[in-house]
C-alpha cells in the first residue's frame, strides 16, 4: 500500500462505527430476550404446578381412589391414575421399543441405501408427525369397537405413537457404531445377525436406552390417544386388558375443565406428579448417555 | 502412512541402493519349500461396480509359509487380500472374477457359505479394533459363536489364546476389564488373540504393525514367526524391511494408469521367494519400487 | 459341491460343519424380523388411512362438498366443518409466527453468541420446556393464563375498538380463551423442536465461511445474515414447517383454551374452535353421522399433517444433499 515515511501511520482499530455496531447490539439482545420470553413462562408454569400441586400432595393423596367430581379438596387422591400411567405406558414400551429397535436395525445394517429403506426411513419421520388424537381414533376403531375400554387399548395407540421415534433415536446410534467392530466380528466368521445383536447392539445400548426413556416421558405425558380408548375409571384396575381404566394425563383432562375447587386441585396434584415422571425420566436418559457414550473410539 | 521404522530404512538403502544386495535377514533364510497349497489363484480381477480395482493376479500361497503382499497405495494389496476371507462381499457392488482355490475348492463356489470361510480364514486389521467388551468377552467371542459354551473350556482357550499372542502377563490379572482401555500394541495382540481363539487355519493381516510403534511392531514380527508353524499367514505391509524380516515369499503389486477412464487398476508383479525377490528382482518395476524410494 | 475325499484339516475350535453350508436358519429369521419391523411403519400409516376413513363414510356421503361450509350444527344435523379448518389454520399461524422468531434467535443464541461451556443451562431449559406435557399446558392455560388474559384482552379490545385493521383483528368480542391465547400456548410448545432443529442446521455452516466473513471485519450479526443465513435458510425453513404441523396436530392444550366456539371470525381475541380440539371434546357423546364427522375431520387432519410433514422433510433433506454435493 502507501510506502512507510517516517512517521507512523495513525491506524484506527476501533469497533465498526455507528449504525454497524447498534445493529449488532440490538440484535444480541433481541437474542437474549427471546430466551428470556420463552424461560419466563415455563418459570411461571413449573412455579404454579409445584406451589398449587405440592399443597395436596400426601401419601394418601398418592395412593386414595379418585372421589367424584364433586367432592371437596383434600378428599381422595390420584392413586388409579398413577398405576394405570405406569402400566399402560409401560405396556406400550414392551411393545414399541423392541419393534423400533428392529425397525431401525433393518433401516440401518440391513437396508442400506436401497429405496424401500430409504421411503421407510422417510415415513418414520412422517409419522412422527401425525397428531395422537389421531393414533387414538385408530385404535378406537380397530381394537376398542371391537374388545371395549381397556388399559391395553391405551397402550396400542401410545405404541403407535412410540414406534416412529424409537426408530429414529436408534437408528442415529446404530449409525454411529463404527465400522470396524461389524469387521471385526464378521472376520471371525459370525453371520449378519450375531455380529449385529453381539456387537453392535451392545456398543449402541447406552444411546438406545437413553432414546427410549425420552420416548416413555413423552408418552407418559400422552393424553388424546387415551381419550377413547381406556375410558375413566375411578378405582385402580390391576388388569391392564379388560375393563376402563385412567391415567394422569386422563385425569388431568377432566378435571381441567371442572367448576368445582375440589376436582381442580386433584389436577393440579396430578400435574405436578406427571411433571415430575416425566422430569425423572428425561434425567435419567441424560444420565444414560454421558455413562454410556464411550465406546467411539 | 510411513512409521518410524523409515530411518531404518534410509540407513540400510544408503548401503545397498547401487548394488541390489539383499538386506542382511533375508539372504541367510534357506529358500522355503514350497508344501501343501493353501490358496490357488488364477487369473483373478476384483471389481467394485464397474470399477476394476485388481487385474490380472495369480499366485500359489504355500501352508506355513508368511506371505507378503508389498506394493505402492492403491496396487490392490488389500483387496486381493480381503478376497481371500471373502470380506469383500461386505461392500455393495463388489465381485470377483477368475478362479480362488482354498485347499482345491472353490472359495466363490455356489455352495460355500462366507461364515465358514471366515471361521478357518481370520483376520487381522490395520487399526486394532477390539470390541467394547472385557479382555476375556474378546477372546472368547470367536469360540462363543461356535457354539463352544463351557466355561472351563473357554477358559483354557483364553488362557492359550493370549499366551500364543504374547498378551497373557500383561492382561492375566485384569481379564474383566474392558478391551478398550488398552494400549495401540496390546489391543492389536488382543485382536490376534481373538483371531487364534477360533484356530484358524490362515490368517490374514492386513498391515497389523503399521498403527503401531517400532517396539510394539517387533512384538507382533516375533509373533508371526512363532505362529507360522500352526498357520499359515498372508500380510499386507508396505514396509519393506518388515517383509524382508518375517516372510518366506513375497508378491509385489503395482498400478496401471488407464489412460482413457483416468483410473488406476492394481495388477500382481512379481512373486517369489523374499530373497530372490528383494535379491534379484526379475521385473523392471519390481527393481525401482525395491531399491527406490517407497511408494 | 465340496470333494467329498479331501479331509476337512482346519476345523475350528468347537465347529464340526464343512465349508459348504446353506446360510443359517438363525440369520434368515432375524433378517425377515428387522424387515417387517421396518415395513410395520408403512402398514400402520394406511392402516390408519384406510379405517379412519371407513369410519367417516357417512360423512362424506351426506355432506359431500358440504363437508367445507361453515354450518356446525349437530342438533340439526349439519356438519359443516369450515369453521374448524379455519381455527386450524389460525391457531397454527400465530404459534408459528410468535414461536419462529424465538426459536431461530434461541437457536443462533446458543450457536453464535455463547460459549460452549456456558450454553448448557440454555439447553436444559429447551429440553424443560419440551418435556412439559400438553396436558399441563393445558391445565395452566385454563385456569391460570386464560383468566388473566380475560382482563389484558378486554383491554385491547376495548383500546381499539373501530380502528383499521386493529379493530377487526383485536377488537371485542374478546375472552381469555380464544384463537390467540391459544396461538401463544401452541408456540410454547413448538419453541423446543424448531429450535433443536435450527441448532442442527446452523451448526452445519461451515466454520470456513463464517471465519471468511469476519476475516472481511463483519460484525457478528452481519456474519450471520451473510453466511449463517444463505446456507441454513433451507435447513430452517423445514424446521419451520415440522413446527407448523406439530402446532396443526396438538390437541390437548388446545381443547382446553379455544373456547369452543364454532365461528369463522376476524378476532383473535374471540373464542374459536379447531379441528383436534373438536374431536378431543365432542367424540364422547357423539353417534351416527355426528361421529362419522368427528372421523371425517380427524380424515383431514391427517391429511393435512402428512403434507405438511412430508413437504418439511423433503425441503430439509433437499438443503442437506445440497450440501453436501456443493
Amino acid at each position: 500500500m502507501t510506502a512507510v515515511t517516517g512517521e507512523p501511520q495513525k491506524v484506527d482499530l476501533h469497533e465498526a462505527k455507528g449504525w454497524r455496531r447498534t445493529k449488532n447490539r440490538i440484535m444480541t439482545t433481541l437474542m437474549v430476550t427471546s430466551f428470556v420470553v420463552v424461560l419466563i413462562p415455563l418459570a411461571f408454569v413449573l412455579v404454579t404446578v409445584i406451589g398449587k400441586g405440592a399443597s395436596v400432595i400426601s401419601w394418601s393423596f398418592l395412593t386414595s381412589s379418585i372421589p367424584p367430581q364433586t367432592s371437596p379438596v383434600g378428599v381422595g387422591g390420584i392413586g388409579p391414575a398413577i398405576v394405570g400411567t405406569i402400566e399402560i405406558t409401560a405396556v406400550a414400551t414392551v411393545i414399541a421399543v423392541p419393534l423400533g429397535i428392529l425397525g431401525a436395525i433393518y433401516l440401518n445394517e440391513y437396508g442400506g441405501k436401497n429405496p424401500l429403506s430409504a421411503f421407510i426411513g422417510f415415513m418414520s419421520d412422517v409419522m412422527t408427525g401425525v397428531p395422537s388424537i389421531i393414533m387414538g381414533l385408530f385404535i378406537f376403531t380397530i381394537w376398542t369397537l371391537h374388545f371395549g375400554l381397556s388399559g391395553f387399548g391405551g397402550a396400542l395407540a401410545l405404541a403407535c405413537l412410540m414406534l416412529p421415534i424409537v426408530i429414529r433415536s436408534s437408528y442415529e446410534i446404530l449409525r454411529l457404531v463404527p465400522n470396524s467392530l461389524r469387521e471385526g466380528s464378521y472376520a471371525l466368521g459370525a453371520t449378519k445377525a450375531r455380529v449385529t445383536v453381539t456387537v453392535v447392539l451392545p456398543a449402541a445400548i447406552g444411546g438406545i436406552v437413553s432414546g427410549a426413556l425420552l420416548a416413555v416421558a413423552r408418552a407418559a405425558g400422552e393424553t388424546a390417544p387415551l381419550l377413547f380408548t381406556i375410558g375413566a375409571a375411578h378405582m385402580t384396575n390391576r388388569n391392564v386388558f379388560s375393563g376402563a381404566n385412567t391415567s394422569l394425563p386422563s385425569l388431568i383432562f377432566t378435571n381441567a375443565s371442572s367448576p368445582y375447587a375440589g376436582a381442580e386441585a386433584l389436577g393440579w396434584g396430578a400435574a405436578l406428579t406427571l411433571i415430575a415422571i416425566c422430569f425423572i425420566l428425561m434425567i435419567v436418559a441424560r444420565l444414560v448417555t454421558a455413562r454410556f457414550a464411550r465406546y467411539t473410539h | 502412512m510411513e512409521q518410524p521404522e523409515q530411518n531404518i530404512v534410509t540407513q540400510h538403502e544408503q548401503q545397498t541402493v547401487t548394488n541390489f544386495q539383499a538386506p542382511e535377514a533375508a539372504r541367510e533364510r534357506p529358500e522355503p519349500a514350497a508344501g501343501e497349497h493353501i490358496f490357488d489363484i488364477k487369473d483373478v480381477s476384483v471389481f467394485y461396480g464397474s470399477f476394476r480395482a485388481v487385474t490380472n493376479v495369480s499366485l500359489t500361497i504355500y501352508e506355513h509359509q508368511i506371505t507378503a503382499f508389498i506394493g505402492p497405495s492403491g496396487c490392490g494389496k488389500t483387496t486381493v487380500l480381503r478376497s481371500l476371507n471373502r470380506m469383500n462381499d461386505l461392500v455393495v457392488g463388489a465381485h470377483v472374477e477368475g478362479d480362488i482355490r482354498y485347499r482345491g475348492t472353490p472359495l466363490y463356489g455356489k455352495d460355500v457359505s462366507p461364515i465358514a470361510v471366515r471361521r478357518r480364514i481370520g483376520m487381522v486389521f490395520q487399526k486394532p479394533n477390539p470390541f467394547p467388551k472385557s479382555i476375556y468377552d474378546n477372546v472368547a467371542y470367536g469360540p462363543r459363536i461356535n457354539g463352544e459354551h463351557s466355561k472351563k473350556t473357554l477358559n483354557e482357550i483364553v488362557e492359550r489364546s493370549l499366551r500364543q499372542a504374547a498378551l497373557w502377563d500383561e492382561v492375566k490379572d485384569r481379564l474383566s476389564k474392558s478391551g478398550l482401555g488398552l494400549s495401540g500394541g496390546q489391543a492389536q495382540r488382543l485382536c490376534i488373540a481373538r483371531t487364534l481363539a477360533v484356530e484358524p487355519d490362515v490368517i490374514l493381516m492386513d498391515e497389523p504393525a503399521s498403527a503401531l510403534d517400532p517396539i510394539a511392531t517387533g512384538a507382533i514380527e516375533d509373533l508371526m514367526q512363532e505362529i507360522k508353524q500352526k498357520y499359515t499367514i498372508v500380510i499386507v505391509t508396505h514396509n519393506m524391511q518388515q517383509a524382508t524380516r518375517v516372510s518366506d515369499r513375497t508378491a509385489f503389486y503395482s498400478v496401471i494408469v488407464n489412460p482413457e477412464s483416468d483410473t488406476r487398476t492394481g495388477t500382481l508383479v512379481e512373486y517369489a521367494p523374499t530373497n530372490e525377490l528383494f535379491g534379484d528382482p526379475k521385473d523392471e518395476r519390481t527393481k525401482a519400487y525395491v531399491t527406490g524410494r517407497m511408494g | 459341491m465340496s470333494t467329498a475325499t479331501q479331509v476337512d484339516p482346519a476345523t475350528p475350535a468347537g465347529s464340526t460343519k464343512a465349508l459348504d453350508q446353506r446360510r443359517p436358519l438363525g440369520d434368515r429369521g432375524f433378517a425377515i424380523l428387522a424387515l417387517a419391523s421396518g415395513l410395520l411403519v408403512l402398514v400402520i400409516l394406511v392402516w390408519i388411512a384406510v379405517s379412519t376413513t371407513n369410519q367417516a363414510w357417512p360423512w362424506f356421503t351426506t355432506e359431500g362438498w358440504k363437508i367445507f361450509t361453515n354450518n356446525w350444527n349437530p342438533a340439526a344435523n349439519d356438519f359443516g366443518a369450515l369453521a374448524f379448518i379455519y381455527g386450524t389454520a389460525v391457531t397454527a399461524l400465530i404459534a408459528v409466527i410468535l414461536a419462529v422468531p424465538v426459536s431461530v434467535g434461541i437457536a443462533m443464541l446458543l450457536t453464535e453468541v455463547v460459549p460452549r461451556r456456558r450454553a448448557q443451562p440454555i439447553v436444559y431449559v429447551i429440553d424443560l420446556l419440551a418435556v412439559v406435557p400438553s396436558v399441563v399446558w393445558g391445565l395452566w392455560g385454563i385456569l391460570v393464563f386464560v383468566p388473566w388474559l380475560n382482563h389484558i384482552y378486554a383491554h385491547i379490545g376495548s383500546a381499539v375498538q373501530g380502528l383499521w385493521i386493529l379493530g377487526p383483528l383485536f377488537g371485542p368480542p374478546t375472552s381469555g380463551a380464544s384463537f390467540f391465547t391459544c396461538g401463544v400456548i401452541l408456540a410454547f410448545m413448538i419453541t423446543p423442536i424448531v429450535t433443536s432443529l435450527s441448532r442442527e442446521v446452523i451448526a452445519t455452516v461451515p466454520a470456513i465461511d463464517k471465519e471468511g466473513a469476519y476475516a472481511l471485519g463483519a460484525t457478528r450479526w452481519e456474519m450471520i445474515t451473510g453466511a449463517v443465513w444463505p446456507h441454513s435458510q433451507g435447513g430452517i425453513t423445514g424446521a419451520v414447517l415440522l413446527g407448523l404441523g406439530r402446532a396443526v396436530g396438538e390437541t390437548i392444550a388446545v381443547a382446553l383454551v379455544i373456547g369452543s366456539s364454532a365461528v369463522i371470525t376476524s378476532h383473535l381475541f374471540a373464542p374459536g374452535y379447531n379441528m383436534a380440539a373438536v374431536i378431543a371434546n365432542q367424540f364422547g357423546e357423539a353417534t351416527g353421522v355426528f361421529r362419522a364427522a368427528l372421523f371425517g375431520i380427524g380424515v383431514l387432519l391427517f391429511v393435512f399433517t402428512i403434507i405438511i410433514n412430508v413437504l418439511a422433510r423433503g425441503v430439509v433433506e433437499r438443503s442437506a444433499r445440497r450440501k453436501r454435493g456443493a
